[in-house]
């Protein structure tokens, strides 16, 4: 195994380009160094994009939206006063992934890349519109965070891209979002089901929305049907029990180990509904 | 010993001193089982099956034997032939022979220089398989048809004509059993299942084994029992016990699992093939979870008769148990337990162990017991309900008392279930009042404890102090336990005794620490040492005085002529005694060895509050509170210890924790992110109470105080959960998907 530190995208591009045999980046390496030691993965080479200047850095875009680095750790985010104000659902989705000492190291950047259908930062990110800013061999280009996931364990990235930030737009006045899992414990564990709700309000009245659920078919999912149950709702029951029928049409999950089929559809109603809740107080300016 | 002899007043008995191996627990010195190192050492990997059950056609280790660096494969050739019973089950489980019978089984072992390189030439062992038809569920593989997994392993037990993978039948009871139920006014009967779960211990197993041509051997290890590993690695590899020297590392955790082998004996046999170095092997979570030994998974039918006024009039236990493809799940255990709270006229009781392709099982804390507890205590819960009477008062009601014959047939001395239910009944936690979807539930449990063979040597040295050699592992806090019986008998300072874990060498045979039997056992036996050694004190004081020994009695620490007439000397203490030793007659220690007699029984009771959330089924435990008798509590601290861990792992039982299946018998959740124990914030503080109804077996009163505590949570909980919800639950674990799915079917 041969074990790279470029000092530039580029350069770690260019690296993933040219490797011969299998590659994998490196940020926090709470998946990647897991799966080595469970001997799942034997990279040829390991590129390590943490070392990468900037890349642990939080900060604001011209368009008052935010710029995320690849090796900004869980915790990071979860101190960051600013970025926890504009996103929280982001940021709570964030924090759930692994323990206390898996947060100093884990990264949004690579909870997105293991492409996991059950990734926590994921629904929350795709809710809020974020994009991925991807550096390849032969330039730059954006995608949104909804496009990177195509299957378990699988992304859209090409061979020699790598993702180099993560952008998130600005919040704007009145929006609120909001991320909730469901587990059987209370932390240490991965979604059975996930969802996301990012949404905008004037005054009682939702105008716009993006619902997101987690673990419930092979990619996060975007669910436009779970969002227009709600637009132009003031949150009440009949816009409730539509989001939840929404959301449960949406779900095409599997039986394992962690759930059941129709477990995880009705626990997708659930979420969404509560969520929602959440998302809709924190655009009126109410409880957190 | 009378129970109105036991002292009931003492100077350290009942303290909570720190630890002695605190420190080095908490600094990182304590050396475990992965700790040990030697020059020389290889590093041992094991190549384990990946089918449930499959023929091994062909082994091939040429390209893991053509790796620069590897310097031993070992298989199922490289053992002794001709061994039965359970030393060739041992033998089996350590190295699969012309079967593996289960997901993880090993089939080879290699040895090399890195751990890296042994655990790639693992993976170039080349096996050849038929794959065979398997069964993992336990109604399964007792049916006619199910596959086979040994033919002839059944006992003499089994009648002709029962089912291929029954090896083990029981039929045992008292009364008549028709008469009993026919004076019942309410007859119920109902199917409840326990699913396999592992100890979870913190520590994977970890060993250095090092054996040479000439058959003597040295083993670094963390294990309950030092003698288990030497005379099971003997069994197995055909060595001579005595030539074998097993040391025991500090242990993360047992609860029974740490009292067998598992890659202990490959670690031996691969240093004899690699010309004697030292070979390490260290288990990762994944093969802790798929090969070393969980509990028995159980289905069980019971039937109880009651009065209206909530008498038991009679009681049938019906169980199935598989513990893996070898015989030893805990079926005998378990319905010995099942009604022993209970005084009941008439009993039945059936069992079954079964085989099925899964790992052999291991103890874990009260093998057994916690299963039999599920379905009776569900049950009697449900009638309960039905007949509109108090849980409580019913479980008084028909309680076991000191004299009463146990429902497995012995006689019970002195007990503390009685005074245990009514320190529940007088408890807080049953006064608070519950909400919308919270529930109560209440259970009882019972465990017998264990003595075992047992030899303990002290020391006194030339300042006073002294050291207490035991061979029993401490797993709980035994160290400060038996540090604190013995200064209290010595008369000494808690921090002047130094109780040490020895290797097989220093002591006769030890049993492990199981049974819940360290502190009673080890702490009896060096209470008798220590009283040993304060006779020749008091010997070496009379002649230094010139009266009769008799004359001579032990007081705070010293030796004093008893009464004026014995003489006028001051009194003269332990160090004294100790600094002259050398020119008085030599050493001075006491040793005791014995099985010891009056280990007692120890009786708990748990009440535990949940809250169900009605959307998804998703349990919350509010509130948790064990009761449970410890004769005496030495080391209160250590004693609510026992009482909190056994109440978090039957909570993970109860709600989560289960070995998952694959169609193909590949076990799914190897680690502990889908293996789900309790985390710390899934649970509330655990309110203990102890009561103390002194064993008069023992010098200061104790009971085992171990096991008990995983027993009632599993019904407990199940009752409280039924309380919350209407919806009775049972097929452990309750996960939410199956609450879930009941509460939609009910309504």
């Amino acid at each position: 195994m041969r074990y790279h530190a470029p000092q530039t995208f580029e350069e770690a591009a260019q690296l993933a380009a040219q490797a011969p045999g299998v590659t994998r980046f490196l940020a926090g390496g709470t998946d990647v160094l897991v799966q080595l030691r469970a001997a799942m993965v034997r990279p040829d080479d390991l590129i390590d994009i943490k070392k990468i200047p900037g890349t642990a850095e939080i900060s604001r875009t011209a368009d008052e939206g935010w710029r995320i680095g690849v090796a900004v750790a869980g915790a990071q985010l979860g101190a960051h006063a600013g970025l926890k104000a504009d996103w929280p659902g982001v940021v709570e989705g964030m924090e759930l992934v692994g323990s206390t000492q898996v947060q100093g190291r884990a990264t949004l950047t690579g909870n997105l890349c293991n492409g996991s259908p059950a990734a926590d930062s994921v629904p929350g990110l795709v809710a809020a519109g974020a994009v991925a800013e991807i550096t390849g061999p032969t330039g730059k280009r954006t995608v949104a965070v909804e496009d990177i996931p195509t299957g378990p364990g699988r992304t859209s990235l090409t061979k020699g891209e790598v993702i180099s930030a993560l952008l998130l737009p600005p919040r704007g006045a009145h929006g609120g979002d909001a991320y909730l899992r469901f587990i059987p414990r209370t932390e240490m564990d991965i979604a059975v089901v996930g969802c996301a709700v990012s949404l905008t309000v004037e005054g009682a009245t939702i105008t716009a929305a993006r619902v997101v659920l987690g673990a419930v078919a092979p990619t996060v999912r975007l669910v436009p049907d779970a969002a227009k149950a709600i637009i132009g709702t003031a949150l009440d029951d009949a816009a409730l029990a539509a989001l939840t029928k929404a959301a449960e049409a949406a779900c095409s999950p599997i039986d394992d180990k962690r759930g059941t089929i129709a477990f995880r559809t009705e626990v997708a109603g659930v979420l969404a509904r509560r969520a929602a809740r959440i998302a809709y107080d924190r655009a009126r300016g109410g409880k957190q | 010993m009378p129970k109105d002899e036991l002292k009931a007043e003492f100077r350290l008995v009942g303290t909570r001193p720190n630890r002695p191996d605190g420190l080095d627990k908490v600094t990182g010195r304590a050396r475990y089982g992965a700790d040990a190192t030697l020059p020389g050492m290889l590093w041992g990997a094991v190549v384990r099956s990946p089918h449930a059950h499959a023929k091994i056609v062909k082994i091939d280790a040429s390209k893991a034997l053509a790796l620069d660096g590897v310097k031993a494969v070992v298989t199922r050739a490289d053992l002794p032939t001709g061994l039965t019973g359970e030393d060739w089950n041992l033998q089996e489980n350590t190295l699969a022979g012309e079967k593996a019978l289960y997901d993880g089984h090993a089939v080879a072992a290699v040895a090399a220089t890195s751990r890296l390189l042994a655990e790639e030439a693992a993976r170039l062992v080349e096996v050849t398989y038929e794959v065979l038809p398997h069964v993992i569920d336990v109604d399964d593989a007792i049916r006619p048809d199910a596959p086979v997994i040994r033919e002839g392993a059944a006992d003499a037990s089994v009648p002709p004509g029962m089912p291929p993978n029954v090896v083990r039948y029981l039929d045992f009871g008292r009364g008549d059993i028709d008469a009993g139920f026919a004076a019942a006014d309410l007859v119920r009967e109902q199917t409840y299942k326990t699913e396999a779960t592992h100890q979870g211990y913190i520590e994977p197993h970890a060993c250095v084994g090092q054996l040479g041509a000439d058959g003597k051997g040295e083993m670094w290890v963390c294990t309950q029992g030092q003698w288990y590993i030497r005379k099971m690695c003997s069994a197995v590899l055909g060595l001579e016990a005595a030539q074998l020297r097993v040391t025991p590392s500090e242990i993360g955790g047992g609860f029974g699992g740490k009292t067998t082998i598992f890659m202990e004996p490959l670690s031996l046999a691969l240093s004899r093939k690699a010309g004697g170095r030292p070979v390490k092997i260290v288990m990762s979570r994944s093969e802790v979870l798929r090969a070393t030994g969980p509990t028995a998974s159980a289905s069980m039918d019971v039937k109880i008769g009651m009065k209206k006024d909530g008498t038991i009039t009679a009681g049938r236990a019906e169980f199935r148990m598989q513990g893996g493809a070898f015989p030893g799940s805990p079926v005998a255990e378990g319905l010995y337990c099942a009604f022993a709270p209970y005084a009941i006229p008439a009993l039945q009781h059936i069992g079954y162990d079964v085989l099925a392709n899964r790992p052999k099982c291991a103890a874990y804390r009260a093998p057994g017991s916690p299963m039999g507890a599920f379905a009776v205590e569900s049950l009697i819960d449900e009638m309960c309900r039905e007949l509109g009477l108090d849980p409580m008062a019913v479980r008084l009601k028909n309680a076991v008392r000191e004299g009463d014959t146990a429902s497995y047939g012995a006689t019970f001395g002195s007990i503390g279930l009685i005074e245990t239910l009514e320190a529940t009944a007088a408890h807080p936690n049953l006064a608070v009042p519950l909400g919308p979807n919270q529930g109560r539930g209440i259970a009882s449990g019972f465990w017998f404890n264990h003595a075992g063979e047992t030899s303990v040597t002290l020391a006194i040295g030339e300042d006073g102090t002294a050291t207490v050699s035991v061979g029993t592992p401490d797993i709980g806090g035994s160290r400060a336990s038996i540090a604190l019986m013995t200064a209290e008998t010595l008369g000494i300072r808690y921090e002047d005794v130094r109780v040490n874990i020895v290797e097989t060498g220093a002591l006769g045979v030890n049993e492990p620490t199981h049974g819940s039997r360290a502190t009673f056992a080890s702490g009896k036996a060096a209470v008798i040492a220590a009283e040993a050694a304060i006779r020749e004190m008091c010997n070496r004081a009379a002649a230094e005085w010139g009266i009769e020994p008799e004359a001579v009695e032990w007081v705070q620490g010293a030796a004093q002529p008893a009464g004026p007439n014995a003489g006028k000397f001051p009194p003269m203490s332990i160090a004294e005694i100790a600094s002259k030793m050398g020119g008085t007659g030599g050493p001075i220690s006491g040793h005791h060895e014995s099985v010891p007699d009056g280990f007692g029984a120890s009786f708990g009771a748990h009440v535990v509050d949940v809250e169900v959330d009605p959307e998804t089924g998703r349990t919350t435990v509010l509130r948790y509170l064990v009761v449970q008798d410890a004769g005496r509590a030495i080391h209160p601290a250590y004693v609510e210890g026992q009482y909190q861990g056994g109440a978090a792992q039957g909570i993970g039982w109860a709600l989560n924790e289960e070995y998952i299946y694959g169609k193909d018998g590949r076990l799914q959740n190897t680690v502990f992110l889908d293996y789900r124990i309790p985390v710390a914030s899934d649970l509330p503080p655990i309110d203990t109470v102890i009561v103390e109804v002194p064993n008069p077996g023992h010098p200061y009163g104790v009971r085992g105080v171990g096991e008990t505590g995983i027993t009632p949570p599993l019904p407990a909980i199940a009752n409280a959960i039924h309380a919350a919800t209407g919806v009775r639950l049972r097929h452990l674990p309750m996960t939410p998907p199956k609450i879930l799915a009941a509460m939609k079917t009910k309504g």
